[in-house]
């Protein structure tokens, strides 16, 4: 590194152990920048579109994950340069955001760095080029609002919402059986909206999964399942009109905070403590029957004999029920948390049509379902795959298809798919751009071409001509005026994809226009690394 | 300026050609190692464990011989979860669920060396699935309602399955035993209630199928060794020294007389205690803690037998068979469940002493003893009869039934070859070629007993040209022969099963174009 010295030769000392930092400066760190950013952009594009392809990733425990969702590959990629660090974060910003589009973000911000390292070639100053890149952008967010279209939907027409969550499901593993997932995904966060509000509480459904059986086996379960069974092999394994008494506090002898004794000195003393501790397992078992519960649930553990007791009583009781589960069940059922046996009452109590036992498979596992509940706002959504990774990416795609169906809840606004809007907006920002005077043009023509390269990903993927298959559909749109003509992957035979009924968001797109051209902003701008030297 | 390292150290990454390479190799490699194990005259495989003791194992159990091995090839380990999954799901069809794979990828790497796009493959094979699905569910054989035929039917089930097991010697009488056991559950597929109990000795045609059950457990000394009508009652609680459970509490005393007292005390709780058991009426009593050899001395006084330290799955099947339930508090006798069974008496196999409850009161549970001349060959003998309880009991609950010997792989591949010729497009391709991978089952099947299989197969196939035909492959004679005379039989579940979860994987590891590894996780060496 370069040091600067003083009028006697000596140099000055500007950053701690200087000489052991390396440094990249003035447009060399740029470029730098934007090959990392590239670079990941790189792997997640042939991830895109519904002939997309998958990944495997190894964790250091040499677990293995197949997916192609773009946030989960990045997240899993054990990234350690700081730009590429960016692009994970983009990713996920998208992720937390919208839920869907992922790869598509990730893929737009490497075409725009792409479009800036020619733009750097020629000597246009970064600011510039990110200058433009927001004002093309607002002009790109801005079309599409423009070509967006409105639908309705209501509780009984569902069906666009389930075509746009299978346009979402088409690109994963699981669209074999798209159709039917997305029913279920649809289904469940309907029955969980708010209309009115037009929000969503993600929260309320619970993606479950099992090992074993088909996809096609998957299904949506108006209440909670729980991986648990009954304390006691021998309590009943259904249970109809339940009344569940939700309890935080053991079934065992209290445990004060405060520190204490119990001294036992006489024989006398000896006998009452073992009486009273008989009558506390019986209190806190008759507590809980006389307010009329039929079903304990409970977040620890039962002694034997309490266990013995409740079996004895007839009170069905399910312990070690994870906190989150706790709250889900008492939301589903309308009950409330009880942390101490004294405050039982009957108000309290949840109440669920139906809770059974239900066994899987040529292994002991059982779960505990609990359905037909007071408050049928929580759902769960059951899982069946053929191994393991499978159903974890099925979670991962009945998330994403959750998200929009969510967002289009929130705001009813489509847009085409297919790489149609993309093309659409390139068409609108290269048109505007002549309007800018000075060296924005360029940069606003720069971001045209990089919103051609989601198409183009697309079309590769697709096993199409890239650019043949662009131009063409390019022109079309102009020849026709039809901001609908998109990429063609499933090879149906035609351009438009109205008919094909491939819809995206419209937030989701914005969103993803935005937060790409905010990360390579926030790229362009850096023009010097300075990072510590490796040890 | 040169691209800089994006990931963390050691973490390497493949691509496109060089990924896809990777995961066939694994995946084939995969399948050629359990390949050798399949069909009634398959290898078996000795196991060497890397623990203390290098313990071995000896089976034929692809689910087995694939857990037990350290795989790094990620598209190997998908492999092997499908295996885990079969073993899970129906019991059976662990080899044969990742042969199927294994070809299906082999055909696989063909068509991509021949540029068809992978997804064009996978949209291939679903076709191909789903039609060979049906083309079984069109020749399935359902005597749901005719029980006897029914009943020979599970037995024919259960021959085939264990035919290829280390049992196949005496595969008559294990599927005896098997099919009997499974009747017992009445369509439960609860296995539990099949206890199994390894015993070395003897041979394996000595072991027998008990309708009792049989605890691996020993009378108390100078208790009943055999009480007629037993009352049992099976209980979960201390008999040791009963601990006060409130918190906190300690006892502290200031003299040794009082200590005597405590120590009185707690004697007098502790014969309280089993007052109160007694008073049950009861006469034989089971706990699946400790007794202490004060209450013993207790019980043996009252001529009860009592059995300690019942292991919690033999406790609940106990509680199962006599239809008692599990006690842990003993105040109110009167609405405490009661076993009973007729018989309890000490019995000995080989050189121990075992406890015998005969005359149960709930058919529904029984205890097969096996017995053989080693560990291993007990060990072995468990898998296989596990393999065989799981897939009949499946079977109960899913009467639908199908013919075995390369049947149903001949059945499909013929299906599946039509369909690929009225399709269209590059995809009738990989139909064929699905096609192809079904017909590798047979082939590996008699290529394994050591005979002709392109001759067989090819004979096979002509004889599958006829409409109903029943041709397979009979491995004994060498020749193929009509499985419905030779009474081989499989469930539709399992072969099912083994169908849909072999294209899931296939495709799951076709669809991958990149494998990103992350540097394994530093361990101290613990050799």
């Amino acid at each position: 590194m370069a040091l600067a010295f003083d009028e006697y030769g000596r140099p000055f000392i500007i950053l701690k152990e200087q000489d052991q930092k390396t440094r990249l400066r003035g447009i060399d760190a740029q470029k730098a920048n934007i090959s990392a950013g590239k670079a990941v952009a790189r792997i997640l594009r042939t991830s895109l579109g519904p002939k997309g392809m998958d990944k495997i990733l190894q964790s250091p425990d040499g677990d293995v994950t197949i997916t192609n969702d773009g946030a989960t590959i990045l997240e899993q990629m054990d990234v350690d340069n700081q730009i590429a660090k960016l692009m994970v974060e983009l990713s996920r910003s998208q992720d937390y955001e919208i839920g869907d589009g992922t790869t598509g973000v990730v893929v737009m911000a490497g075409a725009l760095l792409e479009q800036a390292e020619r733009l750097l070639e020629r000597g246009i100053h970064p600011i510039r080029i990110a200058e433009g890149y927001e004002m093309a952008s607002r002009i790109a967010v801005e079309h599409l609002e423009h070509i967006s279209q409105k639908f309705d939907f209501g509780t009984t027409n569902i069906e666009p919402l389930v075509q746009t969550c299978m346009t979402t499901l088409s690109s994963k593993i699981v669209n074999r059986c798209k159709r039917h997932l997305a029913e279920i995904s649809v289904k469940a966060v309907l029955s969980v909206a708010d209309l009115e509000r037009k929000d969503v509480n993600l929260d309320m459904i619970k993606v479950e999964g099992k090992v074993g059986g088909k996809l096609e086996d998957t299904e949506l379960i108006y209440g909670i399942t729980v991986d648990k069974d009954m304390s006691h092999p021998q309590m009943p394994k259904q249970i109809e009109d339940a009344k569940i008494a939700i309890l935080t506090c053991p079934f065992e002898p209290p445990k004060p905070k405060t520190k204490h004794k119990v001294d036992i000195d006489t024989v006398e003393k000896f006998q009452t403590l073992r009486l009273q501790e008989q009558k506390y397992f019986d209190d806190m078992v008759q507590k809980c029957k006389d307010v009329g519960a039929t079903l304990v649930i409970c977040q620890w553990g039962f002694d034997d004999e309490a266990n013995h007791l409740l079996m004895h009583r007839n009170l069905p009781a399910v312990r070690w029920v994870g906190g989150v589960e706790l709250e889900l069940i008492a939301i589903a059922t309308g009950g409330r948390i009880v942390p101490r046996f004294q405050e039982l009452t009957p108000e309290k109590l949840g109440r669920a049509g139906l809770v059974r036992e239900k066994s899987f498979g040529t292994t002991k596992d059982k779960m505990l379902y609990i359905e037909h509940c007071a408050n049928s706002r929580a759902v769960t959504i059951f899982i069946r795959g053929g191994n393991k990774m499978m159903i974890e990416e099925t979670k991962r795609s009945i998330h994403d298809a959750l998200c929009v169906a969510r967002n289009l809840i929130r705001n009813n606004s489509i847009v085409y798919g297919g790489g149609s809007a993309e093309i659409s907006c390139s068409i609108a920002v290269e048109a505007a751009a002549d309007k800018y005077p000075g060296v924005e043009q360029y940069a606003i023509r720069a971001f045209a071409d990089a919103l051609d390269s989601v198409p183009m990903a697309l079309a590769e993927n697709s096993g199409l001509q890239p650019i043949e298959t662009l131009s063409a559909v390019k022109s079309q749109q102009i020849k026709e005026n039809n901001p609908h003509n998109g990429i063609d992957c499933n090879d149906v035979g035609t351009n438009d994809m109205r008919q094909q009924d491939v819809f995206e968001t419209l937030i989701g797109k914005q969103q993803q226009i935005l937060l790409a051209t905010q990360v390579v902003k926030m790229i362009l701008k850096i023009d010097d690394v300075i990072s510590p030297s490796d040890y | 300026m040169a691209i800089e390292k994006i990931f963390k150290d050691d973490a390497t990454e493949e691509k496109g050609e060089r990924a896809r390479m990777s995961s066939f190799v694994g995946a084939i490699a995969i399948t050629d190692l359990v390949k050798t194990t399949l069909g009634p005259k398959g290898m078996d495989k000795i196991l060497q464990s890397t623990g203390r003791g290098h313990g071995v194992t000896v089976t034929n159990d692809g689910a087995t011989i694939l857990k037990s091995l350290h795989i790094d090839n990620p598209a190997a380990k998908v492999l092997i979860d499908i295996s885990k999954v079969q073993d899970d799901e129906v019991g059976d069809g662990t080899t044969s669920v990742v042969v199927l794979a294994g070809e299906l990828l082999r055909e696989a790497e063909k068509l991509v060396a021949s540029k068809i796009h992978p997804m064009t493959i996978i949209s291939g094979y679903r076709m191909a699935a789903e039609c060979a699905r049906n083309a079984l569910l069109q020749r399935v054989v359902d005597n749901k309602e005719n029980a006897e035929k029914f009943k020979s039917d599970l037995m024919k089930i259960a021959k085939t399955t264990l035919s290829s097991k280390i049992l196949s010697q005496d595969k008559e009488h294990f599927a005896q035993l098997a099919v009997e056991a499974v009747m017992r559950l009445k369509g439960s597929t609860n296995l539990e209630a099949i206890q199994i109990i390894k015993k070395p000795g003897g041979s394996l045609k000595d072991s027998f199928l008990d309708e009792g059950f049989i605890l691996d457990k020993k009378i108390g000394l100078g208790q009943p060794k055999r009480i007629e009508n037993a009352k049992i009652l099976v209980a979960n609680t201390a008999m040791d020294t009963d601990k006060v459970k409130i918190y906190g509490a300690r006892v502290r005393v200031d003299s040794m007389s009082k200590v005597a007292e405590i120590e009185g005390a707690e004697k007098e709780k502790m014969r309280e205690k089993v007052q109160k058991i007694i008073a049950h009426g009861i006469n034989c009593f089971v706990n699946r803690q400790l007794i202490y050899n004060f209450p013993e001395e207790l019980f043996a006084d009252a001529g009860i037998l009592a059995i300690e330290h019942a292991d919690f799955d033999g406790i609940e099947r106990l509680a199962l068979v006599t239809g008692g339930e599990i006690a842990s508090t003993f105040d109110n006798p009167e609405s405490v469940k009661i076993g009973h069974c007729k018989l309890i008496e000490e019995i000995m196999i080989g050189e121990d002493k075992l406890i015998h409850f005969s005359g149960v009161e709930m058919g529904q549970a029984c205890t097969i003893v096996l017995r053989g001349a080693s560990h291993h060959v007990l060990d072995e003998a468990e898998r296989s009869l596990h393999d065989a309880l799981c897939v009949l009991s499946q079977t109960v609950n899913d009467t639908r039934v199908l013919l075995g010997g390369g049947w149903p792989e001949m059945v499909m591949a013929k299906e599946v070859d039509e369909l690929a010729r009225k399709t269209p497009g590059k995809k009738s391709h990989a139909i064929e070629a699905f096609s192809r991978a079904l017909v590798a089952i047979p082939t590996i099947i008699a290529d394994n007993a050591g005979l002709d299989s392109a001759d067989l197969v090819a004979q096979l196939r002509a004889a599958h040209h006829t409409e109903g035909c029943n041709a397979g492959i009979d491995v004994i004679s060498g020749s193929v022969g009509d499985m419905a005379e030779l009474g081989i039989s499989e469930s539709f579940k399992v072969k099912q099963a083994v169908l849909l979860s072999a294209t899931e994987a296939a495709e799951m590891i076709l669809r991958v174009d990149e494998i990103i590894t992350c540097a394994p996780r530093q361990r101290e060496d613990r050799m």
